[in-house]
């Protein structure tokens, strides 16, 4: 008997041994008080510029401010230069396309469909002064704008060609530069598209002045994290980009930066990190303080009443239809689509050929369920109805913008097929004469405004048979939403039969029983 | 009424808690399995992973047992008296036709349980242990960590392990209907839990159709 117990409880030790060593051991993650504690501390600058001599004068052109800035910080401006702030192009490898120097010259996207023929109003974001057409020099240092990401005293403001708005105080600006905060980046990255939150839908002006509950890490009453806290940079090289001009799977900001792969206290959460990206679980929700644009209706552009453009707005206050740009869908507080991603992309480049009978993928996410690589995202995708030549099979970039009438351009024309002339020309893409609106798509990857963890996805609303979030993710089986057809109707066949039977059983049983009237029921 | 003490304290204590925790795995499982929402999926998964370790350590224990004490010995399957048993419960149950053989300690189960029962043993059981197993520690295929139980996904996993489920849920259903049919309709359960039962003053057998009044066999 001893012996018995002995050997019990052996196995009562070793078998959870056993079961504890297949176990994965985990990577540590960094407590998350540690990290407060680090993003905590408080940069403090080794130079005050108010001091400097070199800028206690009056500047005439923001070229002076350049100047200025690069006599001291003598080899920032080659960094500059080489920075896709600065390029709006880099090189990269496009799977059909091969290696190409590529950005937004050569890239439409699913809003104002492409910067080519628009640059005087585009180059309102461009880190340079006076990008309007392509004989701007690249090479020219005088034309870098260190202002618009370096003034900290959230005056400096840019407009056409690029050039800073006329009441701007260059000297008091320039005395108050310092590492870019959130109105740096803001000012261009939340109000891309033309308006708040058209593009991204996770990146707005809310996150100026955001709550817990928008996002957890910027909250200016928590740890009031800046963009450049994950975008790190070294020497002009920012961390992170967007697949809606970017092709390859590198120089990503990414969560697991300070969080590692596996930062739950749970196996199982941390197991999903593999197949599951974080933003998926995080960020349950986009747009959850302004609406974004979900769909861009440019067929409808061009309609005026007496003569003039006009906007009508929908019940929420946003803009429902501009005579310059069409009808617009919005959505506040939307749910993601999710797909398989691997860090690659591919792009609708100009000049390609397409046809219309699918919606025509602007940009395209690699991945799938069978690519190791390859997570589940969450995506905003952007539906709209673009211009399209039927004849060369070209999706064509329109001219849009122009200071006046009469230069072609669809804003102030309205005419389509002189838009669709000029702005073909401009490119040195042939046009047929004659346009038609085709449907597009475009996918943005949802990164921003993570929620508190509290609000992070619950395990049902994918695992489940109806209306999971990733019904329509396929090729793979997800416990709680997928079952085997054979295996299902087999076994509840089963079940039933054997509970059938025993009905059947007990009840002539009892009946034969109730029949005799004697003798236990047997 | 003779009394025969047919279960021991370990036997009984193995069954209930065997008995209660498939019944709680069958409750979590299926809800996992997205069958219906009771505890919520991630309270279900935790349940259930804590009641299959439960159950692991508990078989660990059973198995020990059924080799130290030779018990194991009670699930060889026989032919003998099989067709008696197959026609009892078909026609012999019926008429109140006594059982074909009679419990003892040395017998306890009937040619029809010894074949169900190591079934589940050898078969079922192994293969909802095992692949659940799989399920808790499988690992897809990464670069990073030690490349334990790699899978590509757990469709296979998921699939057998369901089988497993349906199997078990099947085969409660039937036993706890068939514990109605011994000597009276409670002398089974009454067994299982005092670990006495009642045996009559003499016994029948109930054989190719016929009613043979026999001593009672060993099998």
């Amino acid at each position: 008997m001893r012996k018995f117990f002995l050997v019990v409880i052996i196995l009562g030790i070793l078998i959870p041994l056993l079961i504890g060593s297949l176990r994965r051991p985990a990577i540590e993650p960094r407590p998350v008080q540690d990290l407060k504690t680090e993003f905590a501390a408080k940069h403090i600058p080794s130079v005050d510029h108010m001091k400097l001599a070199a800028l206690q004068r009056k500047f005439s052109t923001p070229q002076e401010v350049t100047q200025a800035c690069i006599a001291c910080h003598t080899e920032r401006a080659g960094e500059v230069m080489a920075s896709t702030h600065w390029n709006w192009a880099r090189e990269e490898y496009i799977e059909g396309h091969g290696i190409r120097y590529v950005g937004k010259r050569d890239i439409l996207n699913n809003f104002c469909i492409g910067v080519s023929g628009n640059l005087e109003s585009c180059d309102a974001c461009h880190a340079g002064y006076g990008y309007v057409d392509s004989s701007f020099d690249f090479s020219d240092p005088k034309n870098i704008d260190c202002l618009i990401c370096h003034d900290n005293s959230s005056t400096y403001t840019k407009t056409k060609m690029g050039m800073p708005a006329p009441s701007v105080d260059l000297t008091f600006v320039a005395q108050h530069v310092g590492p870019p905060q959130r109105t740096n980046c803001g000012t261009c990255h939340f109000f891309g598209g033309g308006g708040n939150n058209v593009k991204h839908g996770d990146l707005e002006k809310a996150l100026f002045d955001p709550s817990r509950d928008v996002d957890v890490h910027m909250a200016t009453a928590g740890s009031n994290l800046q963009c450049v806290a994950c975008h790190t940079a070294r020497n002009h090289r920012l961390l992170g980009k967007l697949y809606s001009i970017s092709s390859m799977n590198r120089n990503r900001s990414t969560c697991e930066q300070c969080h590692s792969a596996v930062p739950h206290d749970n196996d199982v959460l941390n197991e999903h990190t593999v197949k599951v990206a974080c933003q998926t679980c995080h960020i349950p929700r986009y747009a959850r303080v302004n609406a974004t644009k979900m769909t861009w209706d440019w067929s409808t552009a061009g309609q005026l009443r007496n003569g003039e453009p006009f906007e009508t707005e929908d019940s929420s206050g946003n803009l429902a239809y501009a005579s310059i740009k069409g009808t617009f869908g919005w959505e506040r507080n939307a749910v993601p689509e999710y797909i398989w991603f691997n860090g690659t992309a591919g792009h609708y480049l100009l000049g390609d050929t397409v046809s219309p009978d699918r919606p025509i993928e602007i940009n395209t996410l690699h991945g799938s369920y069978d690519d190791p690589d390859a997570k589940i995202v969450p995506v905003k995708i952007h539906r709209a109805r673009q211009i399209y030549d039927p004849v060369t099979r070209m999706l064509i970039q329109p001219k849009l913008y122009a200071p006046v009438r009469g230069a072609g351009a669809f804003w102030k024309d309205f005419d389509w097929q002189q838009a669709a002339t000029q702005g073909m020309k401009s490119v040195g893409l042939p046009y047929s004469g004659q346009y038609t609106f085709v449907a597009t798509e475009m996918t943005w990857p949802i990164n921003h405004m993570v929620a508190p963890k509290e609000q992070a996805l619950q395990c049902v609303e994918c695992h489940t048979r109806s209306n999971s979030r990733l019904a329509h993710l396929t090729g793979f089986y997800m416990p709680g939403r997928d079952t085997n057809r054979i295996v299902e109707a087999g076994g509840t066949g089963l079940l039933l039969l054997v509970i059938l039977a025993v009905a059947v059983h007990g009840t002539v049983r009892i009946f034969l029983h109730l029949r005799a009237r004697k003798g236990p029921l047997t | 009424m003779k009394q025969m003490y047919v279960y021991t304290g370990f036997e009984r204590f193995w069954h209930w808690t065997q008995a209660g925790l498939i019944l709680f795995l069958a409750l979590t499982g299926f809800e996992i399995h997205g069958s219906y929402q009771f505890f919520g999926f991630d309270q279900a998964v935790r349940f259930h992973s804590a009641a299959a370790i439960a159950l692991l350590i508990l078989i660990a224990f059973a198995v020990f047992w059924h080799f130290t004490t030779g018990e194991w010995k009670q699930y060889v399957p026989t032919k003998k008296f099989l067709r008696a048993y197959a026609a009892y419960y078909l026609i012999g149950i019926f008429r109140h036709a006594p059982h074909p053989t009679r419990k003892t300690t040395l017998s306890k189960l009937n040619p029809l349980q010894r074949l169900v029962y190591l079934g589940l043993k050898i078969l079922v059981i192994p293969v909802s242990v095992i692949s659940g197993l799989l399920y808790m520690f499988y690992r897809y295929p990464q670069r990073h960590g030690i490349e334990t139980l790699n899978v590509h996904g757990v469709a296979a996993i998921a699939v057998v392990h369901t089988a497993g489920a349906f199997l078990l849920v099947t085969f409660v259903t039937a036993h706890i209907y068939l514990i109605t049919t011994g000597r009276t309709a409670t002398s089974n359960l009454k067994a299982m839990i005092t670990g006495f039962e009642d045996v009559g003053e003499e016994e029948f057998r109930w054989v190719d159709g016929e009613n043979h009044a026999a001593q009672p066999e060993v099998i």
